[in-house]
């Protein structure tokens, strides 16, 4: 498959008062054309930061790119002029943020904010833009798109909006389509058939996506691969039956276990993670897990465990690798079966 | 859309009906009366009271002053004989009004502006400046603006002319003077409005789609950061057609403000009443108006039902 994103070393910071944070600590992934990606791990963890500097829509300052570089279909993201990256935002990628209910302007219809897009890209005549924002509506499962082309987003609910916002997202057919958290914000129900949108959109119309959550239950039907974050870096990557049937780092296994399996499950208070991510102020010289790591050994607090390749694309940056270190059994994996 | 003009007409019709009763039945309990002054006979006062009904219980004045009122006749003046109410208001009024609205229009679009230069250009000179505009705005009155501008302009610089109504030049220091306070507040509003839209999420959605800066600004930031502006229209309006009395009597514009003085202090009831009713009736037309401008801007309130 075709290179479609490169991203190599990336490294993102924010300048404040306190100091530097260090949100974005060396992170590098790609994704091909027609894949889908999902980026997981706890709030905080820098996954927003990543994505949103492939965007160019951190606010700079106090954001910079301290180091790496971001390969987009042949062009370096990073080196881009502003005037430059607006022909590339909204056309060629485009972003679903989490919120629906804040996320599209309140005094503007819905069709004329998709319309938006393909009168700057596309330089479509108003009419016509208005027509394919009926058929976008359309595509994304809004009944009466005529109708609601010409409403204002307080008449959608939570779930349309989301819709609407993908239509937006799509309008112009990006090659890379960022979903952050895109349903963390809807009901259960909603969320289930968003992300069946989501699906049936990619296979409709082959855009690559990389979908972020913080709950690995929403990738499982979805994502082709992996990246499972902490604390600005990514520790275990791989297929997604690799991540959910062999996971090797403790941090995977943990999100693992806090993911509602069942129905009966959701009754239960879910398996959450001890502790706190390290301060990205000052993070620690070896695995920033290991203050919250039952298995930390004396290595991992001296040093950062560079990754061990485990299986094809399957790799863990996780000292239990070693061939020295002791076997530990995972407590998930193998027998776990998701919804 | 319906619903909500009827709503509001409803709503303003009541609070000018409140509006007229209080006025009718409290300037009747300021001590005197309107003959009081005058060097008359017992008789000659009963007559006079007589011929302006004014001997009548009072609620059949009310009822008299109510039916006239749907007529739109304001009834004679007490103090300038052979005059009407209306006669007086239609010689003074399109001063005043010329002067409030001159002030509103140039608040509104001077104060907008400045707010949105200060906003955009934030924690910079032109924030500073903008910023300290508002505040000298915001602290002198117009008693003192007037009369210094006057110094200023007229007297040392003779670039305007001092006083009086007569053209375009007259125009322009006591709308100044006049539209300071609001503009200033205005000002400080549409920043602070500004600066909290920008952080909303659907700001970042317009920036992903690609929009350069200009159309961001355009057409997402400030048509949501005016909302606030707008509904302080409606008090704005109060307060400045109701601040040309002042004004009018720095730069000597023959408008109403002279006659509500005048009246007020003879007691001419019907003069005040009929004066203080139009006024009513005329800002809460101004806020009806708003409301409806507000209705239109917002589609939220607009669709409510
Ligand atoms: N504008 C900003 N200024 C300062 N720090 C920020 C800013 N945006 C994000 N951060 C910091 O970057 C880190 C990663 O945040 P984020 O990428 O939003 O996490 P996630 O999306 O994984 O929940 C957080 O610690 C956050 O405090
Ligand atoms: S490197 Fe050490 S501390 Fe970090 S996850 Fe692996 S075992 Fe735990
Ligand atoms: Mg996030």
């Amino acid at each position: 498959m075709e290179r479609l994103l490169e991203v190599k070393d990336l490294e993102v910071s924010f300048r404040t008062y306190a100091g530097e944070i260090k949100a974005v600590r060396g992170v590098s992934f790609h994704v091909d054309r027609g894949e889908t990606v999902a980026i997981v791990g706890e709030s905080g963890c820098g996954k927003t930061v990543t994505v949103q500097t492939i965007m160019r829509l951190i606010p700079m300052p106090p954001g910079f790119i301290k180091n790496g570089s971001i390969i987009f279909d042949g062009k370096d993201i990073a080196k881009l002029s502003e005037k430059e990256m607006e022909h590339v935002r909204g056309s060629e990628m485009s972003m679903v943020f989490q919120d629906p209910m804040t996320s599209l302007n309140p005094t503007m219809r819905v069709g004329a904010q998709i319309a938006e897009s393909l009168i700057k890209h596309q330089k479509m005549p108003p009419k016509q833009a208005r027509e394919r924002a009926i058929e976008m509506l359309k595509l994304v499962g809004i009944p009466n798109a005529e109708k609601r082309v010409d409403q204002y987003p307080h008449e959608f609910s939570g779930g349309m909006r989301q819709r609407a916002m993908i239509a937006i997202a799509l309008a112009c057919s990006p090659k890379l389509l960022i979903a952050d958290e895109p349903t963390t914000a809807l009901d259960v129900t909603i969320q289930a058939q968003i992300l069946d949108l989501m699906r049936d959109l990619q296979k409709k119309l082959n855009t690559s996506i990389i979908i972020i959550t913080h709950n690995l239950g929403v990738v499982a039907n979805l994502a082709e691969r992996v990246l499972v974050m902490y604390a600005g870096k990514i520790i275990e990557r791989g297929s997604l039956d690799e991540i959910f049937y062999n996971p090797r780092h403790p941090y995977t296994w943990g999100l693992l276990m806090s993911v509602p399996t069942s129905e009966l499950d959701k009754s239960k208070r879910l398996a959450s993670i001890d502790g706190t991510p390290p301060d990205l102020f000052a993070p620690p010289v070896g695995c920033a897990f290991a203050a919250r790591c039952e298995y930390a050994m004396k290595i991992c607090y001296e040093r950062y465990p560079e990754d061990f390749t485990v299986g094809d694309g399957h790799r863990v940056a996780c000292w239990l690798m070693h061939p020295m270190a002791p076997e530990v059994k995972p407590p998930v994996g193998k027998g776990v079966t998701l919804s | 859309m319906g619903r909500y003009i009827l709503n509001r007409l409803f709503v303003s019709l009541i609070t000018a009906w409140v509006l007229v009763t209080l006025v009718f039945f409290l300037i009747r309990l300021l001590p005197g009366d309107p003959f009081l002054s005058e060097k008359v006979t017992p008789e000659i006062k009963a007559n006079m009271m007589k011929y302006y009904g004014l001997d009548k219980p009072i609620h059949i004045q009310y009822a008299t002053f109510l039916g006239n009122l749907l007529k739109g006749d304001f009834g004679y003046s007490l103090r300038y004989k052979n005059r009407t109410v209306n006669e007086v208001i239609n010689q003074a009024f399109p001063y005043s009004a010329d002067l409030g609205i001159r002030a509103v229009i140039f608040a509104a679009i001077a104060g907008v502006t400045l707010g949105i230069i200060a906003a955009l250009n934030r924690n910079r000179s032109w924030d500073y400046l903008s910023m300290f505009i508002a505040i000298v705005g915001v602290s002198v009155p117009s008693f003192v603006i007037g009369p210094l501008l006057q110094y200023v302009f007229a007297t040392k610089l003779k670039l305007l002319p001092v006083s009086q109504w007569k053209g375009f030049a007259y125009t322009i220091m006591p709308t100044f003077a006049l539209s300071l306070h609001s503009l200033a507040l205005m000002a400080r509003l549409m920043r602070a409005s500004m600066l909290d839209v920008v952080n909303q999420d659907y700001i970042k959605t317009a920036k992903a789609k690609g929009l350069s800066p200009f159309q961001i600004i355009w057409k997402h930031q400030i048509r949501n950061a005016i909302l606030p502006v707008v509904t302080v229209l409606g008090p704005v309006t109060a307060t400045l057609l109701t601040g040309t009395f002042v004004v009018e009597q720095i730069f000597a514009i023959p408008g109403l403000g002279k006659f509500y003085i005048l009246g007020i202090q003879n007691l001419d009831y019907s003069l005040v009443l009929g004066m203080t009713t139009f006024y009513g009736l005329f800002l809460i037309a101004a806020n009806f108006v708003v409301d409806i401008i507000y209705g239109l801007v917002d589609p939220r309130i607009r669709l409510a039902r």
